[in-house]
């Protein structure tokens, strides 16, 4: 790496972005080779949201159960209501193996059998334990012992930098320019290749199991260079967050037995999904859980069901569950070894994002056209792993293998290219965005603008939509987009002026928003997470297809004929669990 | 739900325009049952934008968010408000300095941590699939493993604060998590560096680090295994 402080100017082979899971795992593939890799991330890399994952990271190990990668890729196929792309499953089913046994080797404390060897719990979808964990802090160990491996391969990191534009230009990614958050200021990271690992874009909702950090700078960023976006409309609703705050608990309370049941006790997902019970996929569960509660089953009629564990027991519960029962403790107040946990769906996980090939090269177009050194992975991706719905544990899987994946297709994409020329003046388009924010006549708060996207988000974009909802949300988008014009950060100063961040951020909200928008309103049909009340079933014959969405002269243009890959042996069925 | 008044003192700092940090009293009316961040949170958006803080996941995983709120080290997202009643005093970590307001320069921190170590190392063949690891020997570590890195630990013990060269709770239950995880090959090593003075005897075993701890981790008790550790090493 060569650095030129006075210029604030860097010279590395491989920018990542982002610092979780697919971003710390890319970064060491790439360090491991000899290259320079550095990790910007507006937040210390240990605080990524990778970290908040509980239940367990899926790979067919069969150390519990019969377990077959090919029963893995059935499972997630028919998980994703038959719209992930095939080839993409079969590579990461088989590579899942491979990932975890590496991540043991690193070091990570995964929870063990009576053998001693990686202990496997169930999780909702899959038909055999399948989901490695480590007690219910899957995610925290993983990511540290990510972050302690690119240490010792001396990774380098620009902790609290928010990346503010890519230099693409003519198909070819030049680097990027990104804003010291600690000190102020503008920094070229000038690079052969960059990857984009920005998480997910969860923070568009009021409730939401994500974290501050998740507000989709990445699918912001790329709608803003000119490039698409795929299958937005497709987030997903974790059935069991904590009630009101969002907050997730884990699928593996249900892995390990918890009920969901409503103001009359039952088991309701007898209703819904009789043989798997509250182990169906999260969207299956997020609807029934939804419906109970608009029929007037919520607990005292209210906008709230029950996870209980009791019947658990109080070791089991502290042994294989402490996070959640520190969670419903310190937020509820709720003592889950005697009471009932109040739980509600909450936005979770985005499984539309940017799109890429199996070598997670950013694609421009329905032809797989290749933006040359620009790479994604991870849930700000979209390759399409999970189609319309992803399965529980996938996530930290998805992350883990295809930034490996990444960091391999970088290394040898670096060996084999220099880096191109940076544009004429690479700092003008960050630049005026800050000076944007930075003039003195605006009116407008950031703050009041978000929280009216977030509470309209979860009003209208939830677990059930509508046409007429729909339409609702994309004016008052509009509209929301036109006050932003007029938003004034009235920091000025340079050092963690967080309020000029959160202005920033609240850009990208407004700009991949409307995308899950108008791709939502387009797409007339029912297919996995994203349920219509006014066409409530799958429609293959129109829509087993992707959607990519462009923002073009301020405009959203969508096109539908990316096609689906499909193998000959799974044939779309009907959905039933 | 009820609103009811309180009243928050804050510790500012704005670089380039105060000398020294001061107090500065916010009067708001908020959520009953608000956390020590949705308190942050509402003055920063609506009292005063200029307030810096670090937050991101809201659910004690991550470890931004640890400050001092009435004079005890926590996690603003886990800590509700009435554990304190209706007036807060929040200010940064001790022994950090400070960048602006609440936010903390942790540089030295992650730096001390580098130090350690703080990898598995391995010298052994690696088996195909996984190492064999009883539940006993994963309970061994299983509790270190929990540190998020919030260095509430480090502000809150009384040898750090004099001694910026003291390794400090963190680093040092790193080390132990390391030195005790029986696939780790690199004891000597690390034992090595954690025997210094401002190694692992620089901790007098105050327990403050252990009362701190937001994930309750026994650091004080896995320091003094270090310790032992150290002695029985060097016979």
């Amino acid at each position: 790496m060569k650095t030129d402080e006075a210029k604030k100017y860097h010279q590395i082979d491989a920018v990542i972005v982002g610092a979780g899971l697919a971003g710390l795992r890319a970064a060491l593939e790439v360090a491991k080779s000899g290259l320079s890799a550095a990790v910007i991330s507006k937040v210390y890399p240990t605080r990524s949201h990778s970290g908040g994952a509980q239940g367990g990271i899926a790979a067919a190990l069969a150390n519990v159960g019969e377990d077959s990668p090919q029963l893995h890729m059935f499972d997630t196929i028919k998980g994703s209501d038959y719209l992930a792309d095939q080839d993409i499953i079969e590579l990461f089913v088989n590579e899942a193996l491979k990932t975890v046994y590496e991540f043991e080797h690193m070091g990570v404390p995964f929870s063990r059998t009576e053998d001693g060897r990686i202990n496997q719990r169930p999780f909702g979808g899959h038909s055999s334990p399948r989901a490695c964990f480590a007690q219910d802090v899957t995610g925290h160990v993983l990511l540290h012992t990510l972050y302690e491996q690119c240490l010792k391969h001396n990774v380098f990191f620009f902790n609290e930098f928010q990346v503010l534009s890519l230099l693409v230009e003519h198909d070819l990614s030049r680097g990027l320019v990104a804003w010291d958050i600690r000190n102020g200021g503008l920094h070229v990271f000038h690079s052969r290749s960059v990857l984009l690992a920005t998480g997910g874009y969860g923070r568009a909702w009021k409730v939401t199991s994500n974290a501050h950090a998740n507000t989709g700078d990445g699918v912001g960023l790329v709608l803003a260079a000119g490039l698409p976006l795929e299958d937005m409309e497709f987030v997903q609703f974790h059935p069991t967050g904590l009630y009101k705050h969002g907050i997730l608990l884990s699928e593996a309370a249900r892995g390990e037995g918890a009920y969901i049941v409503n103001d009359k006790n039952e088991r309701f997902m007898k209703t819904y999904a009789a043989a798997k019970m509250e182990l169906a996929p999260r969207d299956i569960v997020s609807r029934s859980e939804q419906t109970e509660i608009n029929e007037g089953r919520g607990i005292g009629g209210k906008d709230y069901v029950y996870l209980d564990l009791r019947h658990l027991g109080k070791e089991k519960i502290l042994q294989r569950l402490p996070q959640i029962y520190d969670l419903a403790l310190n937020y509820l107040k709720v003592d889950a070894v005697k009471e009932p946990v109040p739980i509600q769906p909450t936005a979770h996980y985005s499984m539309g994002g940017i799109p890429a090939n199996a070598r997670t090269e950013v694609i421009k177009d329905a032809k797989g056209t290749v933006v040359k050194g620009l790479y994604t992975a991870g849930e700000t991706s979209c390759l399409s792993l999970h189609g319309a719905n992803r399965l529980g544990c996938n996530s930290l899987q998805d992350a883990a293998t295809f930034g490996r994946i990444a960091g391999i297709q970088m290394t040898a994409f670096c060996r084999e290219n220099g880096f191109n020329d940076l544009p004429a003046d690479p700092l003008a388009s960050a630049q005026a965005k800050i000076d944007h924010l930075w003039q003195k006549d605006g009116k407008e708060k950031h703050a009041d603008i978000r929280e009216e996207l977030q509470v309209n988000m979860t009003k209208y974009m939830g677990v059930f939509r509508n046409q007429q909802d729909m339409l609702k949300m994309q004016a008052l988008i509009k509209d929301l987009q036109a006050r932003y014009r007029k938003v004034a950060v009235g920091d000025h100063g340079p050092v963690f002026n967080l309020d000029l961040i959160e202005a920033l951020e609240l850009e990208n909200l407004l700009s991949f928003s409307e995308v899950i928008v108008e791709g939502a309103l387009a797409r007339t049909e029912s297919r996995g997470a994203h349920f219509r009340t006014d066409f409530p079933k799958r429609d293959d014959d129109q829509w087993l297809k992707h959607t990519l969405a462009w923002r073009r002269d301020g405009k959203i243009v969508l096109d539908f004929s990316k096609g689906v890959v499909i193998y000959p042996q799974y044939q779309p069925q009907e959905r039933k669990y | 739900m009820a609103k009811i008044d309180i009243s928050v003192k804050i510790l500012r700092y704005q670089p380039g325009k105060d000398e020294k940090p001061r107090w500065q009293v916010f009067k708001l009316a908020i959520e009953d049952e608000a956390t020590i961040l949705d308190v942050l949170n509402e003055i920063h958006w609506q009292h005063d934008g200029t307030l810096a803080y670090r937050r991101s996941c809201r659910s004690s995983i991550c470890g931004s968010c640890a400050m001092k709120v009435n004079n005890r080290n926590v996690l603003a997202c886990e800590t509700p408000i009435h554990r304190f009643g209706t007036k807060l005093k929040i200010e940064a970590l001790s022994g950090f300095d400070i960048i602006k307001d609440l936010v903390v320069d942790l540089e030295p921190f992650f730096a001390k941590l580098k130090r350690i170590k703080p990898y598995l190392i391995v010298d052994k063949p690696l088996p195909d699939k996984e190492f064999v690891q009883s539940t006993a020997e994963l309970e061994t570590i299983g509790e270190s493993t929990l540190c998020i890195l919030c260095a509430a630990c480090s502000a809150a013990c009384p040898s750090s604060w004099p001694n910026q060269d003291y390794l400090g709770p963190a680093a040092l239950l790193k080390a132990y998590r390391f030195v005790f995880d029986s696939r780790d090959d690199g004891a000597d090593d690390r034992l090595e560096i954690v025997n210094d003075k401002n190694g692992v005897w620089r901790c007098h075993t105050i327990f403050n680090c252990m009362e701190a701890c937001p994930k309750k981790i026994k650091i004080t008790e896995y320091l003094s295994r270090l310790k032992v550790k150290v002695v029985e090493n060097s016979l």
